[in-house]
């Protein structure tokens, strides 16, 4: 950084689904804490996210996770120079409490207040990984709620030029997972399964292209032919192999999201392509994906899977760069469940 | 002592400031607005209008539920952020007793109704006791959430005059007009619904008993379990019956993680 400009550093707070999260970022690069509640074992028990628990967990833990983070990072509430949330997609009710307990400590603590996009903040923890990247590239966003191909033109500035059509890769992945019997969160389960013993060829699954847009998403035909071939096996009596199934069904879905994710870095001309999003922790998706840059003379760019997750460190990165254009977010601000990426 | 008071239990969202015997502003509204949008302007504008340095609150007091379950987390997550920010400490006044504390004074029963859905209402039964001089808010029957007979049945059969405030009037007034055999009475309109005002007036109350909570203490009172969570419990209770020999056609769909997309908890 240069030595004329004063340090930023941004609390940030994430609630938007099952993690309740605080992290304080300087100049949206360096991460000076990362506190992440989890409350997976609690969803675990009803086989997903229940919304209403997720919100009363977040109120008990908000105010813990937000202290933890400011004493981590060696400083005080008053020491920050703006704060940070994410106030959509995700629950509405789990984005409330996040939203609500940064505009009152904002308030309390007469600081301005950034609204932040959750994407936007999941395509920034690359910035938090890599220090020296700058945009533009293209990232793929692939999370439990959502799957995106986007151009990232500038900070703070994106054009989705894919998206799903109906389940996002994550909501994929947990589904398949139910139904071999691995439970929630499915993503995981299955990687780790799959590392073990599984065929990713064994079983020939379908890749699923759009009609009409090259770029997007679609899963949910994936989702039922592996269901098909359970309910087939079952009536045959045959006994499954999961492990094959896992492996064969993770392939048929990393090789869509590398095959568009490197024809969007070619056609539009990018050398970089970035990953963002809970299943950018996939190892055969890193792998699949970085061997593909590789061959093109792609560079790739990843998150850490602590990076890729839920987490606030990211929402400090985006809000960072929106409190440096001006933006800031009024007293009224509101949670936005399906807020689109790019809007206000 | 300073009292900055927040109620956004139900339909209305209310802030007030009080200053011990004084109420210095109160702004309450009953909109088509969410409370996420109003409480922290109103805050603003009352202090604007007041020249109110926020460190001069002594205190945040909360309606601590019962409530909408959204409009509860709401208030406690801004009084929660209020009480981080300024480093004060957190009342929780339950929102039954914040509607009853309106009719002070009253000889009457005094009958908080919030109307639950589903049938059913958070309710409780208080009464004005006098002691040295002034009056104490004490409980007939315990804040609860049940339905609406049930608590018609309990007044009925106390035999006293009452006075019904909360949203509950206005939803189950037919029943109520039909089932209640003793005298009633529907509180006026600026006492029928709640008040910060009231919530900060017993605020105190609490204080000088010394039931101040921190920031990270403080969480909303629901009286009632999310539907997911009282769906498993159900089936549970059904499993250990059937482990005990009993026979039950019902099955339940908590135990179908593929039905978790119905719970749907009212907002």
């Amino acid at each position: 950084m240069q030595q004329t400009q004063k340090d930023i550093t941004i609390l940030a707070i994430e609630s938007s689904c099952d993690e309740t999260a605080a992290a304080v970022v300087k100049n949206g690069r360096e991460i000076l804490s990362n506190i992440i509640a989890s409350q997976i074992d609690l969803h675990t028990l009803y086989g997903g996210v229940v919304p209403e628990i997720a919100s009363r967990k977040h109120i008990e833990k908000i105010n813990q996770v937000i202290d933890q983070a400011v004493i981590q990072a060696g400083m005080t509430l008053q020491d920050v120079d703006a704060i940070a949330v994410t106030y959509g997609p995700g629950l509405v009710g789990a984005l409330l409490v996040g939203v609500s307990t940064a505009k009152a400590l904002a308030f309390a603590l007469d600081k301005p207040l950034v609204g932040v996009h959750h994407i936007e903040g999941h395509i920034c923890a690359n910035y938090l990984q890599y220090p020296d990247l700058e945009p533009p590239f293209l990232c793929l966003v692939v999370s439990g709620g959502h799957s995106h191909l986007v151009i990232v033109k500038d900070y703070g500035e994106y054009e989705v030029i894919g998206r799903t059509r109906d389940d996002a890769a994550g909501e994929a992945f947990d589904k398949v997972a139910r139904a071999i019997g691995l439970g929630y969160p499915g993503g995981p389960k299955i990687d780790r399964l799959v590392a073990q013993e599984g065929n990713p060829d064994a079983i020939a699954f379908p890749r699923a292209s759009v009609g009409g847009s090259v770029y997007d998403f679609s899963f949910s035909g994936l989702k039922s032919a592996v269901l098909n071939y359970l309910n087939e096996c079952k009536m045959k009596g045959v006994e499954v192999n999961r492990a094959d199934v896992a492996a064969s069904f993770q392939k048929a879905v990393t090789d869509v999201l590398v095959s568009h994710g490197i024809r969007g870095a070619k056609e539009y001309g990018f050398h970089k392509l970035a990953l963002a999003g809970g299943v950018a922790s996939n190892t055969a998706l890193r792998k699949a994906m970085r061997e593909a840059c590789e061959k093109e003379g792609i560079e790739f760019y990843y998150p850490a899977p602590i990076l890729c997750t839920d987490n606030a460190a990211m929402i400090g990165a985006a809000g960072y760069y929106e409190y440096v254009k001006g933006v800031r977010s009024g007293w009224d601000l509101n949670a936005v469940p399906n807020l689109k990426l790019g809007e206000r | 002592m300073r009292i900055l008071a927040i109620d956004s239990s139900g339909l209305v969202a209310s802030v007030a400031l009080l200053e011990d015997e004084d109420l210095i502003a109160e702004y309450t509204i009953h909109y088509k607005k969410t409370h996420s949008q109003t409480l922290l302007p109103m805050l603003e504008e009352i202090k604007k209008m007041t020249e109110l340095d926020l460190h001069t609150i002594d205190a945040i007091a909360v309606a601590g539920g019962p409530g909408s379950f959204t409009g509860l987390r709401i208030g406690s997550a801004t009084a929660k952020g209020l009480a981080q920010g300024l480093n004060k400490p957190i009342i929780e006044v339950p929102t039954l007793e914040g509607l009853a504390f309106q009719l002070y004074g009253t000889d009457a029963l005094v009958c908080p109704l919030m109307d639950a859905r589903r049938n059913q209402v958070y309710t409780g039964i208080y009464e004005f006791v006098c002691e040295n001089g002034r009056y104490e808010l004490t409980t007939v029957m315990q804040g609860t959430c049940c339905l609406l007979p049930e608590v018609v049945s309990k007044l009925n059969g106390l035999g006293r005059p009452v006075i019904l405030n909360g949203d509950g009037v206005q939803a189950y007034r037919d029943a109520l007009v039909k089932t209640l055999t003793v005298p009633y009475t529907f509180a006026p309109a600026h006492r029928r619904l709640q008040s910060a005002a009231a919530v900060g007036a017993l605020a105190f109350r609490y204080a000088a008993q010394g039931k101040l909570v921190t920031a990270a203490e403080h969480k909303p009172e629901y009286f009632r379990l999310s539907q997911a969570e009282r769906e498993l419990q159900e089936a549970r209770g059904r499993e250990h019956a059937e482990a005990a020999g009993e026979s039950l056609k019902e099955q339940s769909p908590a135990g179908n993680p593929d039905k978790r997309e119905v719970y749907q908890d009212e907002a």
